[in-house]
């Protein structure tokens, strides 16, 4: 954290972990009898509970979206660029709520949480859970935090699907829902992606099948190959060009295989860190919540007939260079909204950053998330 | 008030659903939405414009019309699609007139007068490319590329077909002008066009 606290921030923030005793019936129709979800909230919630926020994270992300843990934390959460005092989610008009999911390995239940029944890890006994599960489990959290109705579901990649899932599975439970570079399916391309990441994790000798707790290890390799792919996917050719460019380590090339290039390094030190504070069966799990994400199935492919059930109005956003999750996507969600007579709105906003750009402030980013979220405010008396 | 949006209002039935074609800053329909509980979407690609927009309420989505065209929007799934001083801004306008009459029951357009006597004046006596309240635009410099007459307007609607079901005049800061009723093409210089399919 820098000397002082930045003035737009959140400030010093602390987890809290909610622990639910009601059985919880995934799509898979497994049960999980209880479960634990760790929140943060920022701001305050006002007297009619109107002016609440759900933010829901991405692959890689957990309950702490903004502020700091300590003074000692040198980065904030992942997403106070967006989130504090004056900022597009005005924390001084909006209390925000933001949770780590369940399957999550940053406190709430996931495979790395006891299982009651073994007294062992769960591993790769813990049911595979999806985004409307998600959303179930952020409902159940509404209630006991006693919120009705949120001003808005906000969520970038992932995020922004369960941000669509919510106006699906309970309309009358949120006024708008924000989706910034997000995707109504996965394409094929994105899910093979997926499958070699998941691949270089199960094929890691270290996995054990999922039950490398159990032989006090990690699949380490695995892991950090699966992030290096993940990494690459979020960023565009033009910005690791402007990174990167084919700058060496050293002067010279020695002609071996060695990470000789700058870009190498740093994929290597993405993946080797995050390999040692991620857990391996989330990641397989949150790959997989992906690839199942396709609320048009039941309607034939239709998104549009889907949509027929949503009541909320929509702000849908994409970046120019995102190859992941192209403004196409997007596009194919503004479509069916449009065919479906929801009140939606749309921009793509021009950044360099692929999808890595929901994450980084740019001027007219920043205008359009702020401008939104002020009418929102206004709207719930914020 | 403005007399343009007056206008536009009385041709516009409670709860219509409605396809603004570069819409700007959704003035337009947010004081449909008000006056007549219009709802629907604005099209536009001004950066600025997209921001106000979002921020009053109206639903706006970033396309644009030369480039992306209105291939996205269904068959007669609007029941009034306008299009404000946006016609001279196409590259089509010929082909933009069928995709709003393809997308709406009725289509209202509005646009500069390019025979306006200020106009015709001003290019026969300077010789220079006219500028005025409806076009402020150097000619380098101007969105305006398409630019035309009352009477090109009409001739193009009578040989696509396109029925003119009401026609009313403005100046230059949309009110109402008793002169322009008697000769439209030389004193007007914003006319309001209601059209739809020639009934068959």
């Amino acid at each position: 954290m820098p000397d002082s606290l930045p003035v737009d921030s959140v400030g010093i923030v602390t987890p809290q972990t909610y622990h639910f005793e009601t059985p919880i019936e995934l799509a898979c129709g497994q049960t999980l009898e209880h479960y634990d979800l760790v929140v943060e909230t920022y701001g305050e919630l006002n007297a009619d509970r109107s002016n609440a926020v759900l933010i829901c994270h991405a692959l890689s992300g957990n309950h702490h979206a903004a502020g700091y843990h300590s003074k000692g934390d040198r980065k904030p959460g992942w997403w106070d660029t967006c989130i504090g005092p004056g900022k597009p989610v005005d924390t001084n008009r909006f209390y925000v709520v933001s949770l780590n999911n369940l399957g999550g390995c940053h406190g709430s239940t996931g495979p790395n949480s006891v299982n009651p029944a073994t007294g062992k890890p769960y591993g790769p006994d813990f049911p595979v859970v999806t985004v409307s599960d998600w959303v179930k489990s952020q409902a159940l959290l509404a209630d006991r935090l006693g919120i009705e109705c949120w001003a808005a579901v906000v969520g970038g990649s992932l995020g922004g699907m369960q941000a669509l899932q919510w106006s699906l599975d309970y309309p009358g439970r949120l006024r708008h829902s924000v989706a910034i570079a997000s995707s109504p399916r996965l394409t094929a391309q994105n899910i093979a992606f997926n499958e070699v990441a998941r691949q270089a994790i199960t094929s890691d000798q270290e996995f054990h099948d999922g039950r490398y707790y159990d032989f006090n290890t990690l699949p380490r390799r695995g892991l950090m190959l699966a992030r290096m792919v993940g990494h690459i996917t979020y960023l565009s050719d033009a910005s690791m060009g402007e990174k990167f460019g084919r700058e060496l380590r050293d002067q010279a090339y020695k002609f071996g295989y060695d990470a000789e290039f700058q870009v190498e390094s740093y994929l290597r030190y993405q993946g080797e860190r995050f390999s040692e504070v991620f857990d391996a069966n989330t990641y397989l799990l949150m790959t997989r919540a992906l690839d199942y994400f396709d609320p048009a199935f039941e309607f034939g492919g239709d998104l549009s007939k889907a949509l027929a059930k949503a009541t909320c109005e929509f702000l849908v956003l994409s970046f120019s260079t995102d190859w992941r999750f192209t403004p196409a996507r997007s596009e194919e969600m503004v479509n069916a909204m449009i065919s479906a007579r929801r009140k939606v709105s749309y921009a793509e906003i021009d950044a360099p950053w692929g999808h890595d750009a929901f994450l980084i402030p740019t001027p007219r980013y920043t205008d359009i998330f702020t401008a939104y979220m002020d009418r929102v405010a206004r709207e719930v008396g914020a | 008030m403005r007399a343009d949006l007056e206008i536009i209002q009385q041709w516009v039935k409670p709860g219509d659903h409605v396809l603004d074609l570069g819409c700007g800053d959704g003035t337009l329909l947010d004081f449909l939405k008000q006056e007549r509980n219009a709802s629907g979407f604005g099209l536009e690609i001004n950066p600025d414009h997209i921001t106000t927009c979002m921020n009053r309420g109206v639903s706006v989505i970033e396309q644009n019309l030369d480039t992306q065209g209105l291939d996205n929007f269904e068959d007669n799934s609007f029941d009034i699609v306008l299009m404000t001083q946006a016609l001279q801004a196409v590259r089509r306008p010929d082909k933009v007139l069928d995709e709003m009459l393809r997308l709406g029951n009725e289509g209202i357009v509005t646009f500069p007068n390019f025979a306006h006597w200020r106009l015709r004046w001003g290019l026969a006596l300077s010789g220079r490319m006219p500028e005025s309240d409806a076009l402020p635009y150097k000619w380098y410099n101007t969105p305006n590329i398409r630019l035309c007459t009352f009477k090109d307007f009409e001739a193009l609607c009578r040989q696509k077909g396109i029925c003119i079901k009401s026609r009313r005049v403005v100046d230059g800061q949309h009110q109402n002008n008793w002169l322009a009723r008697f000769w439209p093409n030389l004193l007007g210089e914003i006319a309001i066009y209601r059209i739809s399919r020639e009934k068959i």
